[in-house]
């Protein structure tokens, strides 16, 4: 295998987690909620997962616990934020604070365990194409679902009638609760679908990326993929952009180092959170005439009666 | 059924009073119920966590020196808060404070250095941590970059810096390879306050701080302007209050705070630099200043109550072999708890029933 090819594969497995989270957090902060704990429902995520491939010996199952993990989660979340119109900066804080803990608990019992990682598609003769047949025919499920879905988000937001009332809500909710639509209700469901998907970005962790769980395994991936949703000023072509140009630096860095670059790991390691800085600064910095941002993004909503 | 929110005519300030108690309260019927779940007596356990550690001295001091960093960040966190900027990177100005700190003790050592070292180290602890703090305050102010973000991103950048000084050029050549500087000399070190104790003099620092901050709040202009700033932004701009200044002066404050918080932990307690100096000192603050109510007396109060948890956590594993991240998991719901309560202060929560609904509908 040629090193550009293994380079590519390896930027590919490391930018789906980001992807994967970066595309639920982009729809639930499209509908106008700031959900902070992406971290959080991500570790819990990757614990459950592996927990639920460990126990059942299916990638399937331990995907599935992961979604339901993070949903769970989320739906903490959103009961304390849009029932309770607590803070939604604070809230998700305390996800954070918690998944982190929950994991530990959870995984405890799985540390040094392994399981084997989900299974690389092989299409005979497509996927045998010298250079680019592996890259395109032969990833696991989890990169072409990851690819799915963020095409089907653009395709919900942009096409779909639900979409433009998501969208609504996230810029404006008084108007749209005086046009008759379930603020409240739709902005859970996006939550959700936040939490799913930022479930299943944290169990392709250990069920694809490592063979095993470790703690504190999501190594601040949840906070790079809130970052990548600004980076791609809330606009699902762009996320993809973003997600797969961070794979490229920690892949990158993590081949420099190898590579015995005379360069302390540690600074090569704190290159993808020192380049996440950057970009907010060089981004927010362009965009000096008015936010793209949604305009309502992390206000308190209370209906009135 | 249904639950909706109503908004109060004004603040209830019995609620606010006595919203962080029905807080722990719930906390600790949750806490039961997990102890139940991992097969553990959840009165035993709750016992080991929060009355035997207050029975015996050296327990209570070591809350005391527990107390003292989250106490000191709490506090800066508070300011930050109060004028709605959100400083969430208190462990990485804690670590950074730590190592600049840490370069005075490690270039001084062994030196005939006299007694301005350990104040030039918590000099050195406060300002590395104000300017490391000042990043992401900058970035907001001049560029308008989240400094949510920012802030946090810049921990794992302390973390990373610190493992490198610590394995590399400040690694003990007489520590078998391990990853920490040499023990640092008497003058780089913090007194204790009782002989042969573990109480230090960070603890009166810790109070000054509190005191200090309740007079800033209470009594001074300054204090005012980062009040309205917070709760009334148009009215804190006709006011002719500088938003931007108030941003940047709350980080610089928090950031000296966990500085110094950081240096006093390293040159105090421990001893020396080394990785896992914070077990989340600086994310666990964020909890004490809102269980305080970012109210410098309740993040006292609040610091001392969990830094109890960390020492009834560490009790529990030894003799009940609970998992230390039950600490954790306690400390996130305790939080999801005195935010849910605080939400009373401002609503009055109503359950409506179906039939309820539809009358309400009909009219």
């Amino acid at each position: 295998m040629l090193l550009v090819e293994a380079i590519i594969l390896s930027v590919l497995a490391a930018s789906t987690p980001l992807l994967l989270a970066a595309t639920g957090e982009l729809v639930t902060e499209r509908a106008g909620v700031l959900n902070l704990g992406v971290e959080g429902m991500m570790i819990v995520g990757a614990a459950c997962g592996f927990a639920g491939a460990w126990v059942s010996g299916s990638i399937i199952v331990g995907a599935l616990c992961g979604i339901v993990a993070g949903m769970l989660t989320s739906l903490i979340f959103a009961f304390m934020t849009l029932g309770l119109a607590v803070n939604q900066v604070a809230t998700g804080l305390a996800l954070t604070i918690l998944g982190i803990g929950l994991s530990g608990l959870i995984g405890a019992r799985f540390v040094g365990e392994r399981i084997t990682t989900a299974p690389k598609l092989s299409i005979p003769g497509l996927t045998d194409i010298p250079l680019v047949g592996r890259i395109l025919f032969g990833e696991d499920a989890f990169v072409y679902l990851s690819l799915a879905l963020i095409i089907g988000v653009w395709w919900f937001l942009y096409r779909t009638r639900a979409g433009l009332v998501l969208r609504a809500c996230g810029d404006n909710h008084v108007s749209a609760h005086a046009l008759g639509y379930p603020v409240l209700r739709i902005r859970m469901l996006a939550v959700l679908f936040g939490g799913a998907c930022a479930g299943l970005a944290g169990a392709y962790l250990p069920l694809a990326y490592t063979p095993f769980f470790i703690p504190g395994m999501t190594a601040g991936r949840g906070w790079i993929a809130l970052a990548l949703v600004v980076f791609a000023s809330w606009r699902p072509g762009r996320l993809v952009i973003g997600a797969y140009l961070f794979g490229a630096v920690t892949i990158l860095q993590l081949h420099a180092q190898g590579a015995g670059v005379g360069i302390p790991s540690q600074f090569m390691s704190a290159l993808p959170y020192l380049a996440t800085v950057i970009v907010l600064v060089l981004l927010s910095r362009a965009r000096t005439g008015g936010s793209t941002a949604p305009a309502a993004l992390g206000t308190v909503f209370v209906p009135d009666r | 059924m249904q639950l909706v929110l109503e908004k109060r005519a004004e603040r209830s300030r019995t609620i606010a009073l006595v919203s962080p108690l029905i807080a722990i309260a719930l906390t600790l019927i949750t806490m039961s119920v997990l102890f139940a779940i991992l097969g553990k007596n959840p009165i035993t356990a709750l016992g080991v966590y929060f009355i035997a550690p207050l029975t015996d001295g050296y327990s209570l001091q070591e809350i005391a020196v527990k107390a003292t960093p989250l106490v000191m960040i709490a506090i800066g966190l508070s300011l930050c808060y109060l004028a709605n900027a959100w400083n969430i990177g208190a462990e990485g100005q804690f670590l950074i404070g730590a190592v600049a700190g840490s370069w005075i003790a490690v270039t001084t050592q062994g030196t005939e250095a006299g007694h301005w070292v350990l104040p030039a180290m918590l000099v050195a602890g406060a300002v590395a941590g104000a300017l490391y703090a000042l990043i992401p305050a900058l970035c907001r102010v001049r560029f308008g970059a989240s400094e949510i973000l920012t802030s946090l991103m810049l921990v794992y950048v302390a973390d990373l810096l610190l493992d490198y000084l610590v394995r590399g050029p400040w690694r003990d050549p007489a520590g078998f390879n391990f990853p920490t500087t040499a023990e640092f000399d008497p003058v780089a070190t913090v007194p204790v306050l009782i002989e042969g104790g573990r109480l230090h003099l960070g603890s009166i620092i810790a109070l000054i701080v509190v005191a200090g901050a309740f007079v800033l709040l209470d009594r001074t202009i300054k204090g005012f302007e980062i009040r309205v700033v917070g709760v009334a932004p148009r009215a804190a701009r006709f006011g002719g209050f500088n938003a931007n200044q108030l941003v940047l002066l709350t980080f610089a404050v928090s950031g000296a705070l966990a500085g110094l918080a950081g240096i006093i932990e390293v040159a105090g307690p421990i001893g020396h630099l080394q990785p896992g100096i914070s077990p989340g000192y600086g994310f666990t603050a964020i909890i004490v200043a809102f269980l305080g109510r970012l109210n410098p007396i309740g993040i006292l109060i609040a610091g001392l109550f969990l830094a109890l948890t960390f020492i009834g956590g560490e009790q529990a594993q030894i003799t009940m072999k609970i998992p230390l991240d039950v600490t954790k998991v306690f400390q996130g719901i305790l939080l999801f708890y005195v935010l849910a309560c605080d939400s009373l202060i401002l609503y009055r929560f109503k359950l409506v029933f179906a039939a309820r609904q539809v009358q309400s509908a009909a009219r």
